[in-house]
């Protein structure tokens, strides 16, 4: 099997671009990428037109596997993790009053908030607050204020860590002792960084945990750091499970031929990757597990593994 | 007459060759995908490139905002589309598809145009009525409110950016426009409208004490820019089936100044070749990876240095042939 990689500048259109000349010039028989659901739906309508399919490693968007019956992915879905949040609040946190400030500029924010509220509700719990900020905002004490006079047990903050972990030290500044609760946008060293001690028992939910015992985590975690001298993100443990469930399809399918290859991709079931056991449903959604990580002094803890529930 | 019968044969020979290229007249025969679509953004990027030319190299008016401008066509043509894109082709259901569908796209691309014009005129009137930088600080500022201002509409996608737009417009498309862009801007620079913008960049204030009014003249070439923005954007959506707000950043909005820049303000030929040298030098450097961006900055440096007017300065291509008719050259811009 051969790679060949272009770049898109994070611009759509330059995604768009690069998949017509990988398709058209390299002749590629699948794609694996993009990361950023934007991006995805820029490159996805070629890759249908054109049946070549398609694996996103990590747009989590709804919509993206919803271009066509060429479009895959391999992460999970904003409602699967906005539900794993409600779990956190509700079985492990154990607590009945959640606020929820997100960021409305945001769409993963905003898809989470209303997922999340969804479950919660579901579960018989009560959103006693909703605050919004916008990304690139560094003062959240207003919408904090407001959370606190609601006197919550726990906070969801579906936001990504830069303004997370400013949002945590201004709770804590007001005199907010409860948890927040978050997802995959936490998830950076400069999480901490920024938010140091604030963070301390917080939760999130994540794609794998460097820290789970599983073996295939731990080679997966031994072998990239004897290649790369790096311990793998979230995201690099997605890129290296799209690569392989696609490998595994072709091998299934004994051809690349595009329509044989998204056959084959549809009846992947139980598939042994490191971000969990995947299985493609018939939406060409992963249905796979989410991990729960609790912040501990700088240490991202792994705490437990969440199934999904049905499908 | 005469340019009627070549507006025909412009027009037969751009979808003649659209056929052509994409395989429909020869069997057998077509060209790369990927080359057809490089090709069909330059021409967009010509468009753009050519507009935003008779703002800043005519009329010299330091404009930051055409990429504003580009997003306003972008969503209203492709809301246009989307929403009553059925009822349209309804209204002129008798005709083939393939003409109802340039019915769709022509109807689009009209209201893209208004739209984008009216918001030329709302920034237009008030900011060009001052000097110097102010323009520069207005039009950056109205690029950024207009993407903030998308992102926040969530009937046409928000952050998500708005999927499923139709693929109407093509090469052919894409390249009538550039041509009647060309040829609308070269009309007015050659017109007594034209010297009067040339007037207002060389001495704004020796341009009214000859009974302009300059005001009135900087706000129409302003409107003209936009609008043709607005129909580069609207060919944009319905090309590449997908806009999203993150195309139309100021970085944007720079990377089109950089196109008239290197091919030289005040030359409509050099925007031209401004704006395809641009994308054959993104595209040409994909073979060294990472250092793609790298290597265009540098040559773009280079380019600076060694023609600091651009490549054509203020030169148009017929005055490479016109020998004996001594051709008048518009004079360069003042810098500063």
């Amino acid at each position: 099997m051969r790679v060949a990689v272009e770049d898109d500048q994070s611009k759509p259109e330059e995604a768009a671009t690069a998949v017509t000349k990988l398709i058209n010039q390299n002749h590629v028989v699948a794609m694996l990428g993009e990361v950023s659901s934007s991006r995805s739906l820029a490159a996805a309508p070629i890759c249908q037109a054109n049946n070549v399919p398609m694996i996103s490693p990590s747009s989590t968007n709804p919509r993206v596997t919803q271009v066509g019956d060429y479009i895959f992915r391999v992460c999970f879905t904003d409602p699967f993790q906005a539900e794993v949040g409600a779990r956190i609040a509700w079985e492990i946190l154990k607590v009945k009053k959640v606020a929820i400030l997100s960021d409305v500029r945001n769409d993963y924010s905003v898809g989470l908030q209303t997922f999340f509220r969804q479950h919660f509700k579901g579960f018989g719990g009560e959103i006693v607050a909703e605050q919004s900020y916008s990304e690139g905002d560094s003062d959240f004490r207003a919408q904090l204020t407001q959370i606190k006079s609601a006197n919550p047990e726990a906070i969801y903050v579906p936001g990504y860590y830069t303004e997370v972990a400013t949002i945590a030290r201004q709770a804590r500044e007001l005199g907010i002792s409860v948890p927040l609760i978050g997802g995959d946008g936490w998830d950076s060293p400069r999480l901490w960084e920024i938010g140091g001690e604030a963070l301390n028992g917080c939760y999130f939910s994540n794609h794998y945990s460097v820290d789970d015992p599983s073996p295939a985590v731990q080679k997966f975690v031994s072998d990239y750091k004897k290649r790369y001298n790096q311990t793998p993100d979230a995201l690099a443990a997605l890129g290296y499970d799209a690569a392989r469930i696609l490998s595994d399809a072709m091998k299934r399918a004994g051809t690349t031929r595009g329509d044989k290859v998204r056959d084959a991709l549809l009846g992947t079931k139980d598939f042994q990757g490191v971000t969990g056991t995947i299985t493609i449903n018939k939406e060409r959604n992963a249905v796979k597990p989410a991990v729960v990580l609790k912040i501990e002094n700088g240490k991202f803890n792994y705490m437990t593994t969440v199934k999904p529930t049905g499908t | 007459m005469k340019g009627f019968v070549l507006a025909i044969v412009f027009v037969a020979v751009l979808f003649l060759g659209n056929a052509f290229l994409t395989g429909g007249l020869v069997p057998g025969f077509s060209v790369s995908p990927y080359f057809l679509q490089v090709v069909s953004l330059a021409g967009i990027n010509i468009i753009l490139a050519v507009s935003l030319n008779l703002i800043n190299g005519f009329t010299g008016q330091f404009s930051i905002g055409h990429a504003g401008f580009m997003a306003i066509g972008a969503y209203v043509s492709a809301y246009v589309t989307a929403a009553f894109g059925d009822r349209i082709r309804g209204a002129v259901g008798m005709l083939p598809p393939a003409f109802q569908n340039s019915v769709l796209l022509l109807i689009a691309l009209g209201i893209a145009a208004a739209c984008a014009a009216v918001a030329g005129f709302l920034v237009g009137v008030p900011s060009l009525r001052l000097r110097g930088d102010y323009l520069a600080i207005v039009t950056l500022g109205f690029g950024e409110i207009i993407r903030v201002f998308i992102l926040n509409i969530d009937a046409v996608g928000g952050a998500r950016g708005f999927s499923g737009i139709p693929r109407l417009a093509n090469f052919a498309w894409i390249y009538l426009f550039a041509g009647a862009t060309i040829l609308v801007v070269s009309r007015i620079v050659r017109s007594s409208f034209g010297r009067t913008l040339v007037a207002i960049r060389e001495d704004e204030i020796a341009a009214e004490a000859m009974g302009v009014n300059t005001t009135r003249a900087k706000v129409i070439s302003f409107v003209v820019s936009s609008a043709m923005a607005g129909v580069a954007g609207g060919l944009f959506a319905h090309y590449l089936m997908y806009v999203h707000t993150n195309s139309f950043t100021f970085i944007k909005s720079f990377e089109i100044i950089i196109m008239i820049v290197i091919g030289g303000l005040g030359s409509i030929t050099g925007s031209v070749l401004g704006a395809v040298l641009y994308i054959v030098l993104t595209e040409g450097l994909r073979q060294f990876a990472q250092y793609r961006m790298v290597l265009f900055s540098l040559l773009l440096i280079v380019i600076m240095i060694v023609r600091p007017q651009g490549i054509l300065g203020h030169r148009e291509l017929r005055s490479f042939f016109a020998r004996r008719r001594r051709v008048e050259p518009v004079p360069p811009p003042v810098a500063g």
